[in-house]
């Protein structure tokens, strides 16, 4: 097979700073990005800027300071909903994914749903967009239901169908499986679900930060994603949403910033997206998950993508040689984002990850917050690979030369 | 931390023919716990004969090899004991139990799965209260 490279691996490898260390005296092989992932400089040196140049705080203060961080702060508001396709105001900062989901649970889903609604998920969600609606669903005296899978790891649109039928209040879909890779037709599944009079929500931490989305096209009511998945730090994302039902719901959290006035007995809410950014929000991150957002444009994510998709094929080809490799996931590569969750023979993934770690090389093993997808594959745990801009064929070669390390441990 | 020398031909043997293995048809203890990281099982039945004693135990779970032999070798120690030995295994008894493998904090948790099940069934038979700690709180 063809090794050949998108990018100039060796320069952008030169941009991730922690990619100069080692582990257990090993070159560090960083296959953990559906998890989190790496840095560049831009990101760090952005934080950096804001701390040591003009740390103040947003949208109260007069001084040059505080001006600068609101101007930089706002500049990465706009340039991150730029870059999904929406417009500045449609997006609301939030801490990642997981917090974005629980606000919808919060400021829509409390007001909104009644008793005896129905909500629907998905066997493929991460918890995150499980756990909320369980919590609503019992809040609110409404039931929720999945949409099953087939065979091949894709949605059962079969059984979408059947539910939409029940006329759900909700539809929270993934738009990609951080476990399977699966890239669902969100575009189909919004317009569906909308006809059937449910408000969409569509969870993007995996689908963002890998190929190019553009959230006007298929038009969700809400859209997620979380800025440590896509090179930015941890703790900012984004909650997407049309700025008329953005106006329509309840606030989520109270405090400063949400408020235009207040009284002792009620208050006024500010515009959206404000209404929902209460207190101090985290500007040094959103405007480092801006400089992310940069660096991902620069490169372009469709040749992002197209640089995954080959390396999703190599890993597949030749890590399909092992004997005892089995892995999950649509073999559809339209379909299928860079990731590779698989098993090997009757080694636990954790025992693999063990012996991985050993030679510098990380993974993930474990459950992925997908229990239920896991209750499903009917496995305990799988391991799972997953690419980003800086990893290289001779990644998934030190993977496969690690599996088969293990291999010789456990006697397969 | 050599992964050759974790995997030692004792651990991958009770993890591929684990010992006691199964379930009781009468048993006076039944307790079951899981590692949330690693999504490990483990569950203990404990029939209790005259004298206080471990007449017989058995456990089923799933998981990684550490965790799956650990719990098979305490099984095994444990036959026979009176329920108040319990009481007295350590953690280090655990990793003696096991050839001292160099396990890093996050791998400790699977280890000493089989005896946290173990201590919370007995415990809790005995009318007492089991607090475990995995060391996690150290290093967290």
């Amino acid at each position: 097979m063809l090794k050949t490279e998108v990018f100039d691996i060796e320069k952008i490898r030169a941009d991730f700073p922690i990619l100069n260390r080692t582990v257990n005296g090993k070159r560090l092989v960083y296959l953990d990005n559906s998890n989190t992932t790496q840095k560049p400089k831009a990101v760090i040196d952005a934080l950096v800027d804001y701390y040591s140049r003009y740390n103040s705080n947003v949208h109260r203060a007069v001084y040059a300071l505080a001006e600068e961080a609101t101007k930089s702060y706002e500049g990465a508001r706009r340039k991150i909903a730029g870059f999904v396709g929406v417009a500045a105001k449609e997006l609301v900062f939030v801490r990642g994914t997981t917090e974005a989901t629980n606000l919808v649970r919060f400021a829509w889903g409390e007001t909104n749903v009644k008793k005896g609604d129905l909500l629907v998920s998905t066997l493929m969600e991460h918890h995150s967009n499980i756990v909320p609606w369980q919590l609503l669903a019992k809040s609110r005296g409404a039931t929720l239901k999945f949409v099953g899978l087939r065979p091949d790891g894709t949605l059962d649109m079969e059984s979408f169908e059947n539910l939409l039928r029940e006329s759900p209040k909700i539809v929270a879909v993934t738009h990609c499986s951080n476990v399977l890779g699966t890239i669902n037709d969100v575009a189909k599944i919004c317009a569906k679900a909308s006809a059937a009079g449910a408000i969409t929500l569509v969870d993007g931490a995996q689908a963002v930060p890998h190929m190019p989305v553009d959230i006007k096209s298929f038009k969700p009511d809400f859209y997620a994603f979380s800025g440590h998945k896509m090179l930015g730090p941890t703790g900012i994302g984004a909650l997407i949403a049309r700025r008329e039902l953005l106006e329509g719901m309840e606030p989520f959290q109270g405090g400063g910033e949400m408020i235009r006035e207040v009284f002792l007995d009620h208050s006024t809410w500010n515009d959206v997206p404000y209404k929902f950014e209460a207190g101090t929000v985290n500007i040094a991150d959103a405007i480092g998950l801006g400089a992310a957002v940069d660096y991902l444009a620069n490169l372009g994510m469709g040749k992002v993508r197209d640089h995954e998709v080959r390396l999703l094929d190599y890993a597949l080809q030749t890590l399909g040689e092992l004997k005892g490799f089995h892995q999950y996931g649509p073999l559809d590569r339209k379909k299928r984002a860079g990731v590779v969750s698989f098993n090997f023979a009757d080694v636990h993934p954790h025992d693999l990850a063990t012996v991985l770690d050993e030679e510098g090389i990380a993974i993930r093993s474990g459950h992925h917050c997908a229990q239920p997808l896991m209750r499903w594959l009917d496995v305990p745990a799988t391991s799972r690979a997953s690419f980003h801009v800086y990893n290289s064929y001779d990644d998934v070669d030190a993977l496969k030369a690690g599996i088969m390390k293990a291999g010789d441990i456990f006697r397969v | 931390m050599s992964s050759a020398d974790i995997y030692r031909e004792l651990i991958l043997d009770y993890y591929r023919n684990p010992r006691n293995f199964g379930k009781l048809e009468k048993f006076d203890i039944d307790a079951r716990d899981t590692n949330p990281l690693c999504g490990d099982e483990i569950e203990i039945q404990i029939r209790v004969g005259e004298g206080q004693r471990i007449e017989d135990i058995k456990f089923v779970g799933k998981g990684c090899a550490i965790s799956q032999a650990s719990a098979s070798m305490l099984t095994e120690l444990a036959k026979g004991k009176k329920l108040d030995w319990v009481k007295d295994v350590s953690k280090e008894d655990v990793f003696k139990m096991l050839g001292n493998p160099d396990l890093g904090p996050s791998r400790v948790k699977c280890a000493l799965l089989g005896m946290k099940v173990l201590k919370t069934g007995v415990y809790g038979y005995l009318g007492a209260h089991y607090e475990h700690s995995d060391g996690s709180e150290d290093t967290a």
